[in-house]
């Protein structure tokens, strides 16, 4: 990371911490908002985070690995995750998966080698009446079918 | 915005702040008299006493108190806090405000959870619209001394963060595991203040107590499980959805109402709650029999039970947190009991020692996730012996 960049993540993150105040409590908004532009939280950005909130490093990559729209490994700049919970499996949320992974070309747990797509899969998105249902970034799109999914996804492109 | 619903209590007539002007006519012993009177239980699931709640965090004495909104809706086949927030901010954010007064509270925190970030705008514009209105802020509708605000606070996709101890210490920054109790959220809550801690549904039910009294509430339900219950409901049935009946709703009435075929199981409660057989469809959804905060998931005969019991287990194997043994290894284990089957590759014996460790699970876990965990696992292989121990692995189902 260049010189350069540390110093506008430092200002970065001093901006989030004025915003949100310096309490521990402001530790997951300022992680969310660093997810949010980054796509992850860079090592640099979480001794800069615990540097200024006063707390350990450590403590800030175990809040980071606990939970699951945070993460420390660079994701895609579209994150699509789709519901795996009953409802949506019943609806045929395999047949979209398949499909999504054959257009994309990986797994889910992957990114695509151009760093556009990450896929993963997430539990219960509270769409169970209108599944298959997924989330990209933060917008939510239900009733799936294996082309109106490939379509949301190339309309990204 | 989706139409208006109707609805017996929750989806009846209200206009935004008539329940909060109400409320600031009365006193506070007026408000938790009526609250008492309409013995409103927690809609999330546990059921404990509105009421009794909010009176303790009345009485304690402190600087600061807080109301917290539970907006962390992650069980599996419940939606009902998505239709109430989308749909009917005014009475979720009005029982925020009527709680605040009369707890004495200053500040009310939502906790959203992230799958739902599309919402955020839309809520944050609508407190912004009740601040201007004067139904948020300082001297609220003129009352000298009453000032009440709410922010909204983003999960980040953990289960367990609906755990209200959980949820607390998401809240102050550090990972979603839950507190050992007592302490109480009522004494030391967030920030170590007394807080009121509720389900989304059970504010949206408080501006209606307190416009139409304990009394009017009461009318619907039973006896143990008073006024009505949003479901959600998923599954094999034609018209899935959100439904407001009164408690003491038949099993197969509510199938009937939602046009469910053949169906072979119902699960209430979602994961963490029970499945139902065909036998006992006419059981009542109620606190004192089959007691849910919501999810209905209907199953038709086509179904494997099986492959269902698998993906709830899989969802408790991802989300238990972590922090206590009987939950973090019971699961895993559960799960590979799951799997044996599947391959036709177990022992009875085996099987009855991991019932077994079910029930461990369900007295031992430190938290409701772990202590519902084995609910699904325990009521599916009991109801459903003869279909999952048929010699071929459980696939007679599709």
């Amino acid at each position: 990371m260049l010189v350069l960049e540390r110093n506008t993540l430092t200002e970065e993150i001093e901006k989030l911490v004025t915003k949100y105040g310096k309490e521990r409590s402001s530790l997951l908004p300022i992680l969310q908002d660093i997810q949010r532009k980054y796509k992850h939280i860079p090592d640099f950005a979480q001794q800069e985070i615990a540097r200024l909130l006063d707390i350990h490093p450590v403590e800030v990559y175990s809040v980071i690995s606990f939970y699951s729209f945070l993460s420390t490994e660079p994701k895609g700049r579209y994150i699509v995750r789709l519901c795996k919970t009953i409802s949506c499996d019943m609806q045929g949320k395999s047949a979209v998966a398949k499909a999504i992974q054959r257009e994309l070309g990986i797994n889910f747990g992957e990114t695509t080698k151009d760093k556009k797509f990450t896929l993963e899969y997430t539990n219960c998105l509270g769409m169970c009446d209108q599944g298959p249902a997924m989330i990209v970034n933060e917008r939510v799109y239900t009733k799936l079918t294996p082309e109106k999914a490939i379509q949301i996804l190339n309309e990204l492109k | 915005m989706e139409k208006k619903r109707n609805g017996i209590l929750i989806f009846s007539e209200y206009s935004r702040g008539a329940g909060i002007k109400k409320a600031l006519e009365s006193s506070r012993e007026d408000i938790l008299f009526e609250l008492r009177e309409s013995n409103l239980r927690g809609r999330g699931g546990a059921g404990f006493p509105t009421a009794t709640k909010w009176t303790l965090v009345a009485a304690a004495s402190a600087d600061q108190k807080y109301v917290i909104c539970n907006a962390d809706e992650g069980e599996p086949g419940t939606f009902k806090d998505r239709v109430l927030l989308m749909e009917y901010p005014e009475l979720v954010f009005d029982g925020m405000v009527i709680a605040g007064y009369t707890i004495g509270a200053t500040k009310g925190i939502v906790y959203l959870r992230g799958e739902y970030e599309y919402m955020l705008k839309f809520l944050e514009d609508y407190l912004e619209q009740m601040r201007k209105d004067n139904l948020l802020g300082n001297n609220i509708l003129g009352k000298e001394g009453f000032n009440f605000d709410i922010t909204i606070r983003l999960g980040s996709g953990a289960y367990v963060c609906g755990e209200e101890t959980a949820l607390i210490e998401s809240l102050e920054g550090h990972r979603g595991e839950a507190r050992n109790r007592p302490p109480y959220p009522v004494n030391t809550g967030f920030l170590g203040k007394p807080t009121v801690v509720n389900n989304v549904e059970t504010l949206a039910s408080v501006p209606h107590i307190v416009t139409k009294g304990g009394n009017w509430f009461r009318k619907y339900g039973t006896d143990k499980s008073t006024g009505s219950k949003l479901f959600s409901v998923s599954g094999d049935c034609e018209k899935p959805g959100v439904y407001e009946l009164p408690w003491g709703t038949k099993i197969s009435e509510l199938l009937e109402l939602v046009g469910a075929k053949n169906t072979k199981a119902v699960q209430v409660g979602g994961a963490s709650g029970i499945c139902i057989p065909k036998s006992q469809f006419d059981r009542t959804l109620a606190y004192e029999d089959a007691a849910t905060g919501g999810s209905i998931i209907i199953f038709n005969e086509s179904r494997n039970m099986l492959h269902i019991l698998k993906n709830f287990m899989e969802f408790f194997v991802e989300e238990s947190c972590g922090q206590c043994t009987p939950c973090r290894i019971g699961n895993v284990k559960l799960l590979e009991g799951i799997e044996m089957i599947e391959k036709g590759n177990y022992t009875f014996a085996y099987i009855n020692n991991l019932k077994e460790l079910g029930r461990t699970m369900q007295v031992a876990s430190k938290c409701g996730l772990g202590q519902s965990s084995p609910n699904a696992f325990l009521s599916i292989l009991e109801n459903f012996k003869e279909e999952i121990f048929n010699g071929n692995g459980g696939q007679n189902g599709k």
